[in-house]
């Protein structure tokens, strides 16, 4: 009996270009998404298109942005870290701490801190890798003692960086004078294709993608899953200590009892651009325009004088639409 | 013994409550394909564990190329020259088929990806192996036998030398057992070996060398393919002789009609539907893989949206809009996937028989009455002679035929009098298979009506009292017992009225090749033969 083979062969004869256009269309979507938000504000207040103002929003991403680069790996893999908002306080803390306390040098200082916010990472990543705690309770934990751990080193006061004017440059100073942008969005965008690149050009990224999309078959493939998975965690934490970095660079003083919230704007730009929380399928590029509309709501709603209650309410519902779109968009292709 | 490529000797493994393996023997010699059969449950899946490095052997030794080998974890099983097909896929589905050939051994510049390499490799390969696939495309995308390609085409880029499969064809058409067997074929060298393990016998006939059959976690036999029967095969499984020429029971025309099917139709894929379904009837769907079966299944439960027809049930026009309205109706659809679809693996016996009755039977005063869904439980379980230590056992830990008991049970306490059953004895061993026909004999004599969807023609055969074919959405005939066989079933179901003139015409549809011909509209009476 000869049978055609065509139910094995429609779908991988599909030319391969078709999907690099809709992964790309994706992109696009998300893109023009911010574009016509923008537009929006544009067309209804004249203060909201100018060039201080788009420098502003930039700036106003730095942290969530920062923060959000880290997630994306570890949502990709099918896990979610709690711990970046408060672990982001303890490391601004712990800034203050190695430069006005012990009196580092600002050049040793700051990778200290950020290096900090590895070991915060590191912690999370045995948590969830090796003990194989669940990652909403090991990252959730981590959320509690970052933020008490914060408190106790800093007595519950902020550490000023009064003394310190070449700390605060690295968010507010301005590299390149002309252009009036402040060093920290230079530093994000810097972050961003670091991220970008890991994630898409490094074995790191493709085991990233590999563990959420079947994590057991990765491990049976050969893969060190616990190992990298481990690796995915600390990343996010080396990204919070940034953040940490770049907040208390900006506000001039590491605040103890920040950083509650701050993880759930991040996880909120990276599901807004369109990484799945069910792990397998994401991009920085997404995550980066995630971040922005975020800050191009809150900055264009304030604008408008719309209370920050209401900004919330609007956030709380572009995530949903943006959500959801991607759903239905899945569901037609 | 130099051509004694890998040796399993005296193995034990147990479980806690479990002897999974005991004295366990297995050879495989260089250059053959060694056919492992047994029940489920025999302890087939837990010898492949020991062989990747999953589990460690309790007791006994395994040898390769004559060397002891102890395996670590599924990385130096792999290094060691043996390749594991599991019964599941282990693919990334967001991944492309190259990156999944490929993964754990991506082709790097200094500490970047090589993606022009990796593509061309995976490029070079699968022309090397001769598989029809597109290496850019993603995974998830692709139907399974395509996925299974992908499997192979892994498996067979470590360099095996011992290559093992388990359960390879269970959702492959003929077609693509025979490409599959073809590659094995091509695979097996003078210094290489397959273990094929399958339900299927007749595959086994055409690809195998030798057999070797476990039972209960123990060694039976070994056997030379070309000297041996598929009767003595099954003998030597199940311990006992079985019937294999059954034919239907309890054929007989005139059966007040219960559920009747008219035009039914969705957009993708089904066209003009039409059935009836008599009480204590047994209605078989045969077709290839993609003709429509499983659709006409969730078409009739409203898990798909239908585009026209109409269903009347006990002769009172019905509108289904979702699977829970279907089994208020008394229509239970059984998935083929059991695992997903079927039952909660994690929860006991009784809450997976108590599920989809919960309201109406177990609860008293708002709460759930854990004693009467233990006393149904247990009830059912002798009845349908469940193999479980207890109604307590979580579901995970039964095996494929039993599982498929326990989602039977609970749709006999629902008490629907409609089953749709799709594929009810995939994975499944020979002997549970009888243990699964008996049952859906004896609930059709006791008046349910039952769709039995499946690919294994002998099992239409056996069970249906008149058999549906589908092609291309179409019900393309409706054979009584009598007058079907192989032969009648595949003519209807390798006709293609969508490409086919003759074909078309053949079923009383217009020329696919003249656009202007009003496309199938208007019910038609599906041709009877």
């Amino acid at each position: 009996m000869a049978f055609p083979l065509t139910d094995g062969t429609e779908t991988a004869a599909r030319p391969n270009w078709l999907t690099a256009a809709k992964n790309r269309l994706q992109q696009l979507l998300a893109f023009a998404s911010l574009i016509v938000i923008f537009t929006f504000f544009a067309l209804a207040n004249s203060a909201f298109p100018t060039y201080s103002n788009v420098i502003n929003i930039l700036f106003s991403t730095v942290v969530i942005g920062t923060l959000a680069l880290g997630t994306t790996f570890v949502i990709i893999t099918g896990g979610i870290d709690l711990s970046i908002g408060t672990g982001m306080a303890l490391c601004a803390v712990m800034s203050g701490v190695f430069i006005v306390d012990a009196g580092l040098p600002v050049a040793l200082g700051v990778p200290a801190a950020v290096l900090f916010g590895g070991l915060i990472g590191l912690v999370n990543g045995v948590n969830v890798a090796v003990l194989k705690l669940p990652p909403f309770i090991a990252t959730l934990a981590m959320m509690l003692v970052a933020q008490g751990l914060a408190l106790v080193i800093s007595k519950s006061t902020p550490i000023y960086f009064s003394d310190h004017p070449g700390y605060t440059k690295i968010s507010t100073g301005e590299l390149i004078p002309a252009l009036n942008i402040p060093n920290a969005v230079v530093v994000l965008l810097a972050a961003a294709v670091l991220a970008g690149f890991l994630l898409s050009r490094t074995l790191l990224g493709r085991y990233t993608y590999s563990i959420g999309s079947n994590e057991a078959a990765t491990a049976l493939s050969g893969i060190n899953v616990r190992r990298w998975k481990v690796v995915v965690y600390t990343l996010a934490g080396l990204f919070t200590g940034l953040a940490g970095v770049l907040i208390s660079a900006r506000l001039g003083s590491a605040q103890p009892a920040t950083g509650m919230g701050y993880e759930l704007q991040a996880i909120a730009a990276v599901v807004i651009g369109g990484t799945s929380l069910a792990g397998g399928k994401g991009s920085i590029i997404g995550t980066m325009i995630g971040a922005l509309i975020i800050s191009v709501l809150n900055n264009g709603l304030q604008i408008m004088s719309i209370p920050q209650e209401w900004q919330n309410v609007i956030l709380g519902l572009v995530i949903l639409v943006a959500v959801y779109a991607d759903m239905v968009r899945k569901k037609e292709t | 013994m130099s051509n004694h490529l890998l040796e399993v000797a005296g193995v034990h493994k147990a479980f806690p409550g479990v002897r999974a393996l005991s004295d366990m023997h297995l050879t495989l010699r260089a250059g053959e394909v060694l056919a492992l059969v047994g029940e489920n449950g025999a302890g087939k899946s837990t010898l492949m564990k020991l062989l990747s490095g999953g589990y460690r052997p309790d007791a006994g030794s395994f040898r390769l190329n004559g060397e002891p080998f102890v395996p670590q974890n599924p990385r130096h099983a792999l290094h060691a020259g043996i390749s594991i097909i599991h019964q599941e896929f282990n693919l990334m589905p967001h991944l492309t088929v190259a990156q999944n050939i490929f993964i754990g051994r991506e082709p790097r510049r200094g500490p970047l990806l090589s993606e022009r390499e990796l593509n061309r490799r995976a490029a070079d390969l699968v022309a090397r192996l001769g598989l029809p696939l597109d290496i850019r495309a993603v995974v998830g995308g692709l139907t399974v036998a395509s996925q299974q390609m992908v499997e192979i085409a892994k498996a067979l880029s470590y360099d095996a030398r011992v290559f093992i499969m388990d359960e390879p064809t269970a959702a492959l058409n003929d077609a693509e057992v025979a490409t599959l067997h073809g590659l094995i074929r091509r695979f097996v060298r003078p210094d290489t070996g397959v273990i094929y393990i399958s339900h299927r016998l007749d595959e086994l006939k055409a690809i195998s060398d030798r057999i070797t059959v476990i039972r209960d976690g123990r060694y039976v036999d070994t056997l030379a393919t070309a000297a041996t029967t598929t009767r003595e095969i099954i003998t030597l499984m199940v311990g006992r002789a079985l019937t294999s020429d059954a034919r239907p029971v309890d054929v007989r025309p005139g059966r007040e009609v219960v559920l009747d099917v008219r035009g039914l139709s969705t957009g993708p894929l089904l066209r003009d539907v039409s059935f009836t379904l008599g009480k204590g009837e047994i209605l078989g769907f045969a077709g290839l893989m993609g003709a429509g079966r499983t659709e006409v299944a969730r078409a009739i439960v409203g898990a798909d949206r239908t585009t026209g027809g109409t269903i009347r049930l006990h002769g009172r026009p019905v509108r289904i809009h979702n699977p829970a309205e279907a089994a208020r109706l008394g229509i239970g659809y059984l998935s083929e996937d059991r695992k997903h679809l079927g039952l909660l693996l994690e929860h006991d016996v009784s809450d997976n028989v108590a599920l989809s009755s919960l309201r109406e039977r177990f609860t008293r005063w708002g709460l759930v009455d854990r004693p009467a869904t233990r006393r149904t439980a247990t009830d059912l379980v002798r009845r349908l002679a469940v193999r479980t230590p207890s109604v307590r056992q979580p579901t995970k830990y039964l095996s494929g035929g039993n599982q498929q008991k326990v989602v039977i049970a609970k749709w006999l306490v629902k008490d629907c009098d409609v089953l749709i059953v799709d594929e009810p004895t995939r994975g499944i061993d020979v002997g549970a298979k009888e243990e699964i026909y008996a049952l859906l004999n004896d609930l059709a004599r006791q008046g349910k009506s039952i769709i039995m969807i499946s690919s294994e023609l002998p099992e239409v055969l056996r069970m249906s009292h008149r058999i549906a074919v589908m092609t291309e959405g179409r019900v393309s005939g409706i054979l009584a017992a009598g007058d079907a066989s192989q032969e009648s079933v595949m003519h209807l179901a390798t006709l293609r009225p969508n490409e086919n003139p003759a074909d078309a015409a053949e079923l009383g549809l217009p020329d696919p090749r003249r656009p202007d011909a009003a496309p199938d509209r208007g019910p038609t009476e599906p041709k009877a033969v």
